[in-house]
């Protein structure tokens, strides 16, 4: 019998529609499959392998009768940062010790309502702040890849890396994770997956632990671009409790997949071709270009000229958001608490025992650039350079651009412990230089795995499309991985 | 701008985190590796600019002022570390 976890998810919902295999046969297998690579990959903080088998039975009754919905019995790892009543909910943080809401997040109700089997929860960089998943409660994540001839642990990426390592690695047919400054994209190039985060909208915040509300979005990581559709269409849609969450009816994205990017104009974009940009990129961007080219696509130079200070911009926006969010745990609702002389000291003692390094700087940032004569020159600045970067997206869409063609990474996935990452805060930020502008404008993004580098590594490109126009960039990523035809499946070491 | 060891110890106080003394001047020194990063951002022509506030273009929806949801006050505090009755416990505030 063939290995039922090595199926994409299309394959695995057809052939459990088939009856070639039950729901319980594929939950089964794919527990088999954490329970052996999770010592070594770390990718799940929590497996609720009881629940998974209740699941997937109920699931097995409905395909009997003909009554399963678009994922049923298709079984998915949830990102820890998705609220999921009764089950481990703490955004890989201290600080949420214990936390186990009574409510269900939007995103996972709309995946369970459609049949989905939930196998336990995806670590993650904490709060999402991170782009190794190095800043986990629970330890940091092992990419599922290797450099050829290498025995070194590779970083998943992050924050979504437990999302991005357990797809990779087959421990689940696809995963929910979100995306506030390429928490999405940069994990899928730096595991051969693909990810994409869906226009601001589309999906609801509600019951996503938040990290910065304007900046967030949920989406999926799948091993194919038809996957990413598949669970699009499920996890999108209206939701009243969201205000930001967009009442538009949500298309049929798979649909989109194989309608090609004939009279498509895509843009590239000067301003991300960066000094001291590998040429092994630079090769894979013309590659890339060339492949939409051949399939009828128009490509066309463009500026975005506001494109650098989109970082800087972001490591204002994302730390103010943050620091009041985060002003939630205080030791009192939920959580960690430690006990202190009066109530200010155990705020104090219990928010510096539950946070990590990352998070206490990025609160201690945002709480600075808030204060009192700094909000100005910081906080309405860097929303004032959010415009013109909006406004930059807008110009080259008017002007008749349908996507815009970049790397998605600077670089090949990197070591665990890395001393130049891990010495300076910024050239860890840096790994997010072409995904944040994305989140900066609330625009789509798709990560697709487009090739390899010198030591067998797997690169992504990144299609930035306009607001709501995902279809245009499930078309699009999809020629590139039919044209690059490279199967991205990491040897087994785990 | 750049932060001294004093404000450091400040925005530790007003962002409720206790920042021990051996912790300060690493944190200075991040805190202003990432100021000194942000401030590029003064080259930027921003004259006349309006601050973005909604990401989309979009009006906050509104609905009804009336009550939707409530009446579990034991799910409210099911998560906390300390309850009674139904009520946050937490050390006394006042005198």
């Amino acid at each position: 019998m063939t290995d039922l976890t090595r199926l994409s998810l299309a394959a695995a919902r057809k052939g459990l529609k088939a009856k070639e295999f039950s729901a319980t046969e594929l939950t089964g297998a794919y527990l088999t499959a954490i329970e052996r690579a999770n010592p070594k990959l770390n990718a799940y903080v929590a497996v609720t392998a009881d629940a998974a088998r209740a699941a997937a039975r109920a699931s097995d009754e409905k395909l009997a009768r003909g009554e399963s919905g678009p994922l049923e019995g298709v079984p998915l790892g949830i990102k820890d940062l998705f609220g999921t009543r009764g089950v481990h909910t703490q955004a890989a943080s201290h600080v949420l010790d214990g936390f186990k809401p009574e409510y269900e997040s939007t995103v996972t109700s709309n995946l369970f309502r459609d049949g989905a089997v939930m196998l336990g929860k995806l670590n993650m960089d904490e709060f999402a702040m991170g782009s190794s998943n190095e800043t986990s409660y629970y330890g940091p994540v092992i990419n599922p890849w290797r450099g050829a001839g290498s025995n070194a642990d590779l970083v998943p990426g992050g924050s979504s890396g437990g999302s991005a390592a357990a797809v990779s690695a087959w421990l689940c047919a696809g995963a929910t994770a979100t995306d506030t400054g390429g928490s999405i994209r940069q994990p899928a190039a730096f595991t051969g997956t693909v990810g994409i985060k869906p226009t601001y909208g589309r999906c609801s915040r509600w019951g996503i632990v938040a990290f910065a509300s304007s900046l967030d979005q949920a989406g999926p990581l799948a091993r194919t671009v038809e996957d990413a559709a598949i669970l699009m269409t499920s996890m999108a849609g209206f939701d009243p409790k969201d205000s930001t969450s967009v009442d538009m009816a949500v298309p049929d994205f798979a649909a989109a997949v194989e309608r090609g990017v004939k009279g498509l104009t895509i843009g590239v974009p000067k301003e991300y071709r960066m000094d001291g940009m590998p040429a092994e990129i630079e090769k894979l961007w013309q590659q890339g270009l060339d492949w939409l080219r051949a399939e009828g696509a128009t490509v066309r130079d463009i500026s975005l000229p506001h494109t650098k200070y989109a970082l800087p911009a972001y490591y204002i926006v994302a730390p103010a958001e943050a620091s009041s969010n985060l002003a939630r745990y205080d030791g009192v609702k939920y959580g960690l608490r430690v006990a202190g002389r009066d109530i200010t000291d155990m705020y104090e003692l219990s928010r510096a025992a539950g946070f990590g390094r990352e998070v206490k700087r990025r609160v201690m940032i945002g709480t600075y650039v808030l204060s009192a004569g700094y909000y100005d020159a910081y906080y309405v600045r860097a929303q004032k350079v959010r415009t013109l970067i909006k406004r930059d997206f807008e110009d080259v869409f008017n002007a008749g651009v349908d996507a815009i063609l970049t790397p998605a990474t600077p670089s090949a996935a990197f070591g665990v412990g890395e001393q130049d990452m891990n010495a300076d805060p910024v050239k860890m930020y840096l790994n997010d230089v072409f995904t944040v502008t994305v989140n900066m404008a609330g625009l789509p993004g798709i990560a697709v795995p487009a090739g390899k580098d010198g030591s067998g590594l797997p690169l992504g490109l990144q299609l930035i499309g306009k607001p709501f126009d995902e279809e245009s960039l499930f078309a699009a990523a999809r020629i590139i991985e039919r044209s690059a035809g490279i199967d991205f499946s990491p040897a087994v070491w785990w | 701008m750049a932060v001294d060891a004093a404000t450091v110890k400040k925005i530790g106080r007003l962002a409720r985190i206790r920042i021990e003394d051996d912790e300060v001047a690493k944190y200075q020194a991040e805190i202003n590796v990432i100021l000194g990063f942000v401030e590029q951002l003064d080259e930027v022509d921003v004259a006349g600019v309006e601050p973005m506030t909604s990401v989309t273009p979009m009006q906050l929806r509104r609905r009804e002022d009336v009550i939707t949801d409530g009446g579990y006050p034991e799910k409210i505090v099911a998560n906390a570390p300390l309850s009674e009755d139904n009520f946050f416990m937490v050390p006394k505030v006042v005198e």
